[in-house]
């Protein structure tokens, strides 16, 4: 056993910092399919309106309630369900647009290639936060499959070129030449030739991208747009928490950590995945791009390692 | 160099075209129409009439062409809600985020640098190691939220500055000279430093990364034997060499700065291009809308640009077409 | 020989790595003299490129020079010499051209500026003095149209001249001896005769000493006055050049000699040595080429050979020098036996 090299999973499930984020990803989910079941209350319910209106944290309640007497950590692991659901979702619809683009154009190169990349460079340049926004109060309200929706498709621009990146280069190699002359099928090629060399960064990009998703929606939800009234994401809980918040600090604090918590987790994974997974990191420093805006460095390159 | 430069901008005419498009049909196909309101003064008719008016009830493609026509002359409508010509309420705004976001870039870049190269240099040290994690941190902190904790923070539980806006809204008037410079300080404090926080964590990660790229190079080794001194071979001959992926690096982040500001605007009440957009959808003010959103693209697009340039002056490989 | 420029007594640089301790110099003891060119000869692994970067303390950590050892240049010794005065050293009275010229020069800088400023590191003077002084070199090194190529960037040159610019770099302050470090193994055989044939004349006009580094013997045959021959991060051989080559006396010069193909040469299979080169971090015992050698006995296991004087200006680490009746008994070499047992 010794002198084969280590599997990959091997080396993840050993990686120090990896241990540590999968747990935490580990409780979170834990936390947010169980989690409601345990607590007493259910996310929307308004206790005591009067007695129990913006109380600071006490046993009874260890995050204190908001402005509806609502309990927040009740609304804190119901909010688990719905930020974990929407990100995820949402990353997976951007990673498979973003793929299959990235794909078209990379194999396709010349012209379609440029056009696409064009196109690209359009989209990636209107700031995500700004589109949503604007898509989300004009036709609100959205409910949250749109949300998904929305978040998926705003978010698949990097991964593409990266993807394109990629499928550029493996399909420059004689080996793919060699298997187009004897006419193996374009989809087998993309199978079994290009895929494989595109996993381990698109599944880096795709875990970090959680994490920035999360973020995102609590911050949309945060200016109202995002998850609507009563479905509590953490973004909500402080949108419709407080009318001043600076006196019921809690009702910010507590989500904020679960957001912050969860993000640091996925971003430590996405780190030792790319440790573990992609030894392969662009090696930016020595690229000489054509443009900027056409070849960049890829998505993962952009948050480097801690190993360098 | 020179078609090279021209190619760019033509690529960049040719991008803000897009994006024009794009932000036009997405806000002209949402439900309703500027004059959707729930008022009982706004009959039927009434919108009718000033949907016939402001063209709304032609085909899209029609009023996409009026649009690009009137673009063209310069002109990107009014602001109903503002009582003032879209481009006037732009003018008015982009000068304050740019403020913003300039100096937030300036210092996140600076800062950044400075603490990237010192952490390759001591690699794996201790302060190489706290200052991963820290960095880490900061890193995965949602702007909005780190804002209002600093919120929380410096203007509540410990009151030494102003809790928004970008002046004094009663004394600054009142103000002259170094009191109203220092008051206008005081109040970009907060803005600038929560949106360089995660800035920083960000560039500074990568400029590390690429320092430590560098760092094992011949051409260093070289320097080394030239008898440099450790500080002129690190500052002159690797960082230069580091700095080109860094600058790429603030091409592709644009967008996303421009977001974080328009979050940190929100928190901090501060009356730029975020905070104007926020509050134009609110009261589905269309014209000012979409020019928002062009002009946001528009920023990233120049912001590109001005990044390959920059990366064409220090990085003489990428003058030549290859 | 006369008073020698460089002296180097007992060099040990050790690698402290998680793998072990690798002895990549391990006592190694020889003298340049002003204006000699010295040929340092070996297999990768031998650590002669490591005994380069030592003669100018660029060995970083994990490595380190170990005490005991000793450098004598210009009356100092280099081992123990403050870093600033180090500095001073490096570029100006020692210089060193390395072996990647695709990769030597800073990508970002003009080349001019480059040469001209280890002239204002170590000279000062304006800008203009040092620009000047580093057009001057390109133009002694052979570069044609001088002034505008300084203008230009490393990557608009080819390597053959990206090492001619190094040489110039490594000439400009006109040092008493240059490290060449494999300068030729990375450029094409004809680029590589242009090349030696610069250093020659360089050193004929301004009588630098040169110690080339190489594990090409032909590169040697052509260049150099004497040769040291290492393996095993010791010396093993060194002889003058003609010596060498006519009485070769330790078996892996010979296996290093009979590895050179050549014209007229009636085998078609090149012979080579067998085995490989010992990892640093575990030299054999005894005799560190007793594996590999064809020649060697149960003394060769057990004891380490010291340096027996051969010649006159001729030594051979090999206890052939003592036992030479040992040279007819020919065989496998023991590596090989235990490949095939």
């Amino acid at each position: 056993m010794s002198g084969q090299p280590r599997s990959a999973l091997w080396r993840l499930v050993h990686h120090r910092m990896a241990r540590w984020a999968l747990a935490v990803i580990a409780l979170l989910i834990l936390a947010a399919l169980v989690g409601p079941l345990l607590v007493k209350y259910n996310g929307a319910e308004q206790l005591d309106i009067v007695a129990l209106k913006n109380r600071p944290p006490s046993w009874a309640h260890p995050f204190g309630t908001d402005q509806y007497s609502r309990d927040v950590l009740t609304r804190v692991l119901y909010g688990a369900r719905i930020s974990l659901a929407v990100a995820t979702l949402a990353v997976l619809l951007s990673t498979t647009v973003g793929v299959a683009y990235g794909l078209v154009a990379g194999y396709a190169g010349g012209r379609v290639d440029n056009a696409m990349m064009r196109l690209l460079d359009g989209f990636m340049s209107i700031p995500r936060v700004l589109l949503l926004l604007a898509v989300l109060t004009l036709w609100s309200p959205v409910p949250l499959s749109g949300l998904i929706a929305l978040l998926g498709l705003s978010g698949w621009f990097g991964v593409s070129r990266l993807v394109r990146a990629e499928t550029r280069i493996v399909r420059a190699q004689e080996y793919v030449e060699s298997a187009r002359a004897l006419g193996v099928p374009t989809m087998r090629i993309l199978w079994r030739h290009i895929l494989p060399n595109i996993a381990a960064p698109v599944l880096v990009a795709s875990t970090l991208a959680v994490g920035n998703v999360i973020a995102l929606e609590a911050g949309l939800s945060y200016l109202g747009i995002g998850a609507q009234e009563p479905t509590p994401s953490w973004g909500s809980i402080f949108f419709d928490g407080v009318e001043f918040f600076a006196g019921n600090w809690w009702v910010v604090l507590f989500p904020g950590i679960a957001i912050v918590v969860t993000v640091l987790a996925f971003n430590v994974l996405g780190d030792a995945l790319r440790d573990v997974a992609d030894p392969r990191q662009v090696d930016v420093a020595r690229r000489l791009p054509e443009s900027t805006l056409t070849d960049p460095p890829s998505m993962s390159a952009l948050q480097p390692s801690e190993n360098g | 160099m020179r078609r090279q430069i021209v190619a760019r901008l033509a690529q960049s005419l040719i991008v803000v075209f897009i994006v024009t498009t794009i932000s036009f049909f997405v806000i002209r196909s949402a439900p309703g129409d500027p004059f959707s309101y729930d008022l009982p003064s706004i009959t039927p008719t009434v919108r009718e009439h000033w949907r016939e008016q402001f063209g709304y009830n032609r085909p899209l493609p029609e009023q996409y062409t009026k649009y690009l026509a009137s673009v063209a002359h310069g002109q990107f409508g009014y602001s109903l809600g503002r009582h003032q010509p879209v481009s006037a309420a732009l003018a008015e705004t982009i000068p304050r985020t740019l403020l913003l976001a300039g100096l937030s870039l300036g210092l996140s870049f600076a800062i950044a640098i400075a603490i990237g190269v010192a952490q390759a240099v001591r690699r794996d040290g201790w302060f190489d190691r706290i200052t991963s994690a820290v960095l880490l941190f900061f890193f995965s902190l949602p702007d909005f939220w780190a804002a209002l904790m600093a919120l929380l923070l410096f203007t509540y539980w410990i009151p030494i500055l102003p809790s928004g806006g970008i002046v004094d809204p009663v004394m600054h008037d009142y103000m002259s000279g170094w009191p109203a410079l220092v008051d206008r300080l005081r109040h970009l404090v907060l803005p600038v430093l929560t949106l360089s926080l995660v800035t920083i964590a960000g560039l500074a990660r990568y400029q590390r990364s690429a320092m430590l790229e560098v760092l094992p190079s011949d051409f260093i080794r070289t320097a080394r034997a030239k008898g440099l001194t450790e500080r002129e071979v690190i500052w002159r001959h690797a960082l230069r060499a580091a700095l080109t992926p860094m600058i790429t690096l603030l091409g592709l982040g644009l967008p996303a700065l421009l977001g974080g500001a328009l979050f940190i605007e929100r928190v901090f009440s501060w009356p730029g291009m975020g905070l104007l957009a926020a509050n134009a959808i609110g009261a589905r003010d269309y014209d000012l809308v979409t020019a928002t959103v062009i002009a946001g693209s528009v920023m990233v697009v120049i912001g590109n640009l001005v990044a390959d340039l920059v990366h064409m002056a220090i990085d003489p490989r990428v003058r030549e077409w290859q | 020989m006369a008073e020698p420029l460089l002296s180097v007594r007992d060099l040990r640089t050790y690698f402290y790595t998680e793998n072990g301790v690798a002895r990549s110099v391990d006592g190694v003891s020889f003298a340049i003299g002003g204006g000699e060119t010295v040929g340092l000869v070996g297999e990768s692994g031998c650590g002669k490129s490591v005994t380069a970067l030592s003669l100018l303390r660029l060995v970083r950590a994990p490595g380190r020079i170990e005490p005991g050892s000793r450098i004598e240049f210009g009356g100092k010794d280099l081992v123990t010499l403050d870093e600033k005065s180090m500095r001073a050293i490096r570029g100006a009275s020692i210089s060193m051209v390395f072996q990647e010229p695709m990769t030597a020069l800073n990508p970002v800088f003009k080349i001019g500026d480059q040469i001209a400023e280890v002239v204002r590191v170590h000279h000062g003077g304006t800008r203009q003095e040092a620009w000047h002084r580093a057009v001057q070199m390109l133009e002694t090194v052979g570069i044609p149209s001088p002034a505008q190529r300084a203008n230009e960037y490393p990557h608009q040159l080819s390597g053959g001249m990206r090492q001619r610019v190094v040489i110039a770099m490594a000439l400009v302050m006109n040092p008493a001896l240059v490290i060449a470090d494999e300068p030729t193994t990375a450029l094409d055989v004809t680029i590589q005769a242009q090349i030696l044939e610069l250093l020659r004349e360089l050193q004929q006009k301004f009588g630098t000493s040169i110690l080339l580094i190489t594990h090409d013997l032909g590169v040697v045959a052509e260049s150099v006055s004497r040769v040291i021959v290492m393996y095993g991060g010791e010396i093993v051989e060194e002889a003058l050049v003609t010596d060498l080559f006519a009485n070769a006396h330790h078996p892996y010069t010979e296996g290093l000699l009979n590895a050179m193909p050549h014209v007229g040469q009636e085998r078609e299979r090149l012979a080579t040595i067998p085995g490989t080169v010992p990892p640093p971090t575990a030299w054999p015992a005894g005799c560190r080429f007793h594996d590999r050698c064809p020649y060697a006995w149960d003394r060769c296991i057990a004891e380490h050979p010291p340096l027996y004087q051969i010649a006159d200006g001729h030594v051979s680490r090999c206890h052939l020098a003592v036992e030479p009746e040992r040279r007819a008994d020919r065989h496998e070499p023991f590596v090989v036996q235990k490949a095939i047992a």
